[in-house]
Parts: C-alpha cells; structure tokens; sequence
C-alpha cells in the first residue's frame, strides 16, 4: 500500500482512539495514539493474515500479539478498520457486556485476539510459543509481538529474551515501542533501561532500529528484517516514537498515558486529525 | 462389606513416576502432545519423553514464568503442551502467568506439578507447597486433578490429554501404595467409591487416599462403618458422589495434604452447607508452614496420618 494512502488510515486511526477512550473517560491514549502508524504498516502492508475468516490457530498466517495490552483503543481500530469487526463495534469499548475490554482478551472471541494481556511483560514468551509451535508445524509464516519500553522492566521479558536467543527462534520480530514515558514519568527516571539496543545485543538478539513514525523507514526496515528470518537469531526492532504523536498537547509529555480527553479537548484532537475513511 | 475393604497393593511406587511413564504413552499415542521443563527433567521423570521425542522436548530453564507464557503460546496451532516443574514453582511462583496467559485466556495447557505438599521432605518449607489446590481451583476454566497412586497418575496425565482446557496435575515424590489397577478407567470429574461404608464418609485426595483406606479398615476393627471415596478431581467436583454419600452417613472427613484453608475439604463443605449441612472434620495443614524431615515425620507432626483420619472420624461421628 502506498504510504499516503497508509497515512490516511492511521489519521482514522487516532480518531478513533480519542473517540473510544473519550466516549468512556477512560483507557490509554497516548501509547495508542503512538503506535497508530506501526500497528496500520503491520495490518495493511506487512502482515499475510486474513481478517474476514479468522482462526484461533492462524495456520498459514502471520501472527500478532500485543503484549503491552493497554494500548488496546490503537489495537482495535487497527482490526476493525482491516475488517476483524465492524467499526460500529468500536462505540462499545469498556462498556459492560463488550467484546473490546479495557485489555484485550479472548474470552468473549472477538476476532483478531489470541490472547489476553494487560498484566505486562508475557506476550514474549507467548510469542515464542507460537513461533516454536509455527516451526513444529513446518508453517513458514512469522509472528510479530509488541511492547512498551516501561514493560521491559518485567523480568519475565528478559527470560524470554535469553530462551528465543538460546534456541534461534528467528521466525518472530520483537517491536519495542521506545517512547521513553510511562505512567510514573519518563523511563529514565522511574528505571532506566540503559542502552536498550546494546541490551539486546547483549541477550543475542539481532537488533534493528526505525522510527515508527516514518512509513518509509518503516518500510526499508520490515524489509531488512524479513530479510533476516531463519538467520537463527530472534529479530528484535527498538522504534522510535512520541507518546500522544498526532495531538499536540499529549505529545512530550507522559501525562495522557492513561488519562482521556474531555469534550472540549476531544473537539481540539479531532480538529487536528483529518476524518478519512469516515467516524464509526 | 468387609470384603470390599481387601485392597490388593501392586506395590509402591511415588506417583511422579506414573506422571513420567503416562507422558511418554501419550507422546508415542499424539504426536501434538509436547513438554517443557524448567531445569528439572530428572526430579519430573520427564527423560523418557526428551529422550524419546527430543524435537517436542523444550528445555525452558530455570525461568518457570517464561515456560507458562510459551506453554500457552504453543496452543495457537495446535499443541498440547504439558509443563513440568516443582508444585512450587508450577503455581505461586507464576500464578499471574497462568492466571492471564492460560486460564483467562482458555489455553489448552497441561500445568503439571510434582513434589506437592509436606512429602518433599527435606528441603523444608520453602519447596513444600500447601497452597496450590487453592490456587488453581479459584481459578476460571481451570480443572484440578490430584489422583491417588502411581497407575492412577499415570492414568490422569494420559487424560487429560484429551481433555479440552487448562488442567492442573499434582502428584509427589514420595513412595506410595499402588492400589489402582493398571487398566482402571480414569474419568475426570467422576470420584471413585472405594469403599462402602454407612457410619461416615471419608472423602480423600492424593495419597492421603491410602491413608483414609487404612483408616477405614481400623475402624471396621471397632465396628465403625466408614465409606471412603477418592476425590481425584477436585474441580470440577463430583457433588452428586458427595451428596449421595453423605445422605447416607450424615458426617464427613476430608483428608488431603494441602492447607485446610483452600482445599478440598473447603470444596466438599461448600456443597454440604449448599445442599445438605452435615458435621465435617478436616484433616489437612493447619495455617503453618512445614520445615524439614522424612515424609512420614512431617505427616505425623502436621497431623495428616492415618491415625489422624481415625481420629477425625471417631470426632464427627460424635457430632451427628
């Protein structure tokens, strides 16, 4: 897909997100509105999947787990607008009896979800899983997993990180969403993750770097790191991104993490963000 | 009625074993069955199984909450993964792991878990878990199993293979009596009535099944009839082998080794005050930690002995 054509999407994309947590007064904007230009290259562009007939085991399929579940608002809009759902669906976020929980779950099969997450710091070993599972099947797709660069403070990351390296899982690309923020403040601040590239370095891992909001290095990226599938190393992609990106007042700051706007500051966010594919 | 008491024992043997030897069965029988351990593939009796079929055996290290997440990760496509470490380890140490990743989540996962309870012996109470059937049974989706002796543990691992959903397997190191055959039917959820009795029910899980068989035979001796079923599966619970038991005998004993917080006994009460109120006496750990010895120390210091259920029966037959 053409990246103007990409961005587009992603502007829907924010949108949505300001209007799903908004509706609720509740929910994560700022990783979610982040991570809208990623998670719109990975579903539109980068990912073999099939959304009008999705199966649990994904067989044939690339897979996708987001491990840092409380961007879930980015996550679903992404699925509906690639056709998981209706985006009528969207209205219902946090509302009693929805499929789209404050944290992505399984349990009430709404489609897209493999797995539940919110609780930080599992969807490595998940991925893992899946990806060993992928090579017992002799099924050559890959799985893709995403986490926040607060989350990699769980050590249950670094277990994984040691076991993938150990053993040349190098069907699976890691994406680190570096945005430097997380509730308490900054990263460096509240735990300090050093040299995050050279960490994974250190772990075994083959490590890339993008920035998650330009498509076409999003791009040249993806392609580097496909390129390196079955190279017996676990490919990991530390992206860089702001917090907020798309709406000014969240953008620098670690505030809007898990706060929603009001009416009036939604009014300012939609202002600055074009309606293209159409509101749900 | 006596008759009915004559258990032939085909042996002694500890009931990790029957979990080794039912892996490997069900390793040869589906060839979607896969393991992981963490650094305790000899304590597991797991070797045959990474011997036999080392390209499903995943050595995961000593990282339990890692091998939860990747356990549940490789259902999607298919596996059935069983994962093997201490009960320890299996459960308080990864309790958020299984709780989001597997039970939340309803992944086909086998949370197989040895050296339960006191009977680990010497390591003392840091590895001897008492809290793990409460645990595991609070949890949504999950199914909880602790059979009895080695061919029934070996029975239970072949099982629940088959079986759709979250399982959580307990068995130990110690040598016990062997008195199941090796060709029983093992059907999760159906208690086994192994002896009739019509002056109390004593409902037993694990080895303290054993135990409660014994028990009942020294109370025949005084002329106590006592009715002693095996509660392999505590959840989800038999309650119609419960209800009809006790209608009968109008009292109950739980034995098992867990707290008496959280156990079986909670289970079995919790369908007595709901259907039919009845005086129960438990026999299980008291809200203490255990410390080192033998097993047979630890069981008689921590009161869940043979001779414990004796006395628990003769004390609720009291309160009818």
């Amino acid at each position: 897909m053409e990246n103007n054509e990409l961005a587009r999407i992603a502007s829907q994309v924010r949108r949505d997100i300001v209007r799903m947590v908004s509706a609720v007064s509740s929910g994560h904007p700022g990783g979610s509105l982040g991570c809208a230009d990623f998670l719109t290259m990975l579903y539109f562009d980068q990912m073999k999947h099939n959304p009008n007939a999705f199966s649990m085991d994904g067989e044939g399929e690339d897979l996708f787990f987001l491990s840092n579940g409380h961007i879930s608002p980015v996550w679903y809009s992404v699925l509906a607008r690639a056709g998981y759902f209706s985006t009528e669906e969207l209205a219902t976020f946090r509302k009693i009896s929805s499929r789209l929980q404050g944290h992505p779950s399984t349990d009430k099969n709404v489609p897209g979800v493999r797995m539940a997450s919110g609780s930080l710091g599992q969807g490595l070993s998940v991925g893992i899983g899946a990806a060993l599972t992928k090579k017992l099947n002799q099924d050559d797709t890959l799985v893709y997993t995403l986490h926040g660069d607060g989350e990699l403070q769980e050590g249950q990351i670094w277990e994984a990180a040691m076991y993938a390296a150990a053993n040349k899982v190098d069907n699976l690309i890691a994406t680190i969403d570096y945005n430097g923020r997380q509730i308490d403040g900054d990263v460096d601040d509240v735990l300090t993750l050093g040299d995050l590239s050279k960490k994974w370095q250190a772990f075994g891992w083959e490590v890339l770097e993008m920035n998650g909001h330009d498509f076409v290095d999003m791009r040249t990226t993806f392609a580097k790191a496909k390129s390196l599938i079955g190279n017996e190393k676990p490919i990991v992609i530390v992206m860089s991104t702001e917090m907020g990106q798309g709406v000014d007042y969240m953008m620098g700051t670690h505030k809007w993490h898990g706060v929603a706007p009001n009416d009036e500051q939604l009014a300012d966010a939609l202002n600055q963000l074009e309606e293209t594919l159409g509101d749900y | 009625m006596m008759e009915t008491m004559e258990f032939e024992v085909l042996g002694k043997k500890d009931t990790r074993s029957g979990f080794g030897e039912g892996l490997l069965e069900i390793g040869k029988q589906n060839k979607d069955v896969v393991a992981l351990c963490a650094d305790l593939t000899g304590s597991l009796k797991m070797n045959a199984f990474q011997n036999e079929f080392p390209e499903r055996f995943f050595q995961a290290g000593i990282a339990e909450a890692n091998m939860m997440g990747m356990a549940a990760g490789m259902t999607i496509g298919g596996k059935i993964p069983f994962t093997g470490t201490f009960a320890n380890f299996s459960t308080g140490r990864v309790y958020d792991q299984i709780r989001q990743s597997i039970a939340y989540s309803k992944k086909n996962v086998k949370i197989c878990a040895s050296h339960a309870g006191l009977t680990l012996g010497e390591d003392g109470a840091t590895h001897q878990i008492l809290e793990d059937i409460g645990m595991m049974k609070m949890l949504p989706n999950m199914t909880v199993i602790v059979p009895a002796d080695f061919n029934q543990t070996k029975q239970a691992t072949m099982a629940i293979a088959a079986h759709e959903g979250p399982v959580y397997l307990r068995f130990g190191r110690p040598s016990v009596p062997i008195f199941v055959k090796p060709d029983a039917n093992f059907q999760i959820g159906k208690a086994d009535v192994l002896i009739e009795g019509s002056d109390v029910t004593i409902i037993a899980c694990g080895h303290l099944v054993w135990k409660s068989i014994e028990a009942a035979q020294e109370l025949a001796k005084k002329g106590i009839s006592a009715e002693v079923i095996n509660m392999h599966t505590i959840k989800p619970l038999d309650e119609q082998a419960v209800l009809q038991s006790v209608a009968k005998t109008k009292c109950v004993v739980t034995a098992e080794e867990h707290m008496i917080n959280g156990g079986l006994g909670d289970s079995i009460a919790q369908v007595l005050t709901r259907n039919n109120p009845a005086p129960q006496e438990y026999v299980g750990v008291n809200d203490t930690f255990g410390e080192s010895g033998t097993p047979a120390e630890l069981m008689t210091k921590y009161g869940i002995d043979t001779r414990d259920v004796i006395a628990a029966a003769e004390r609720v037959i009291q309160r009818k």
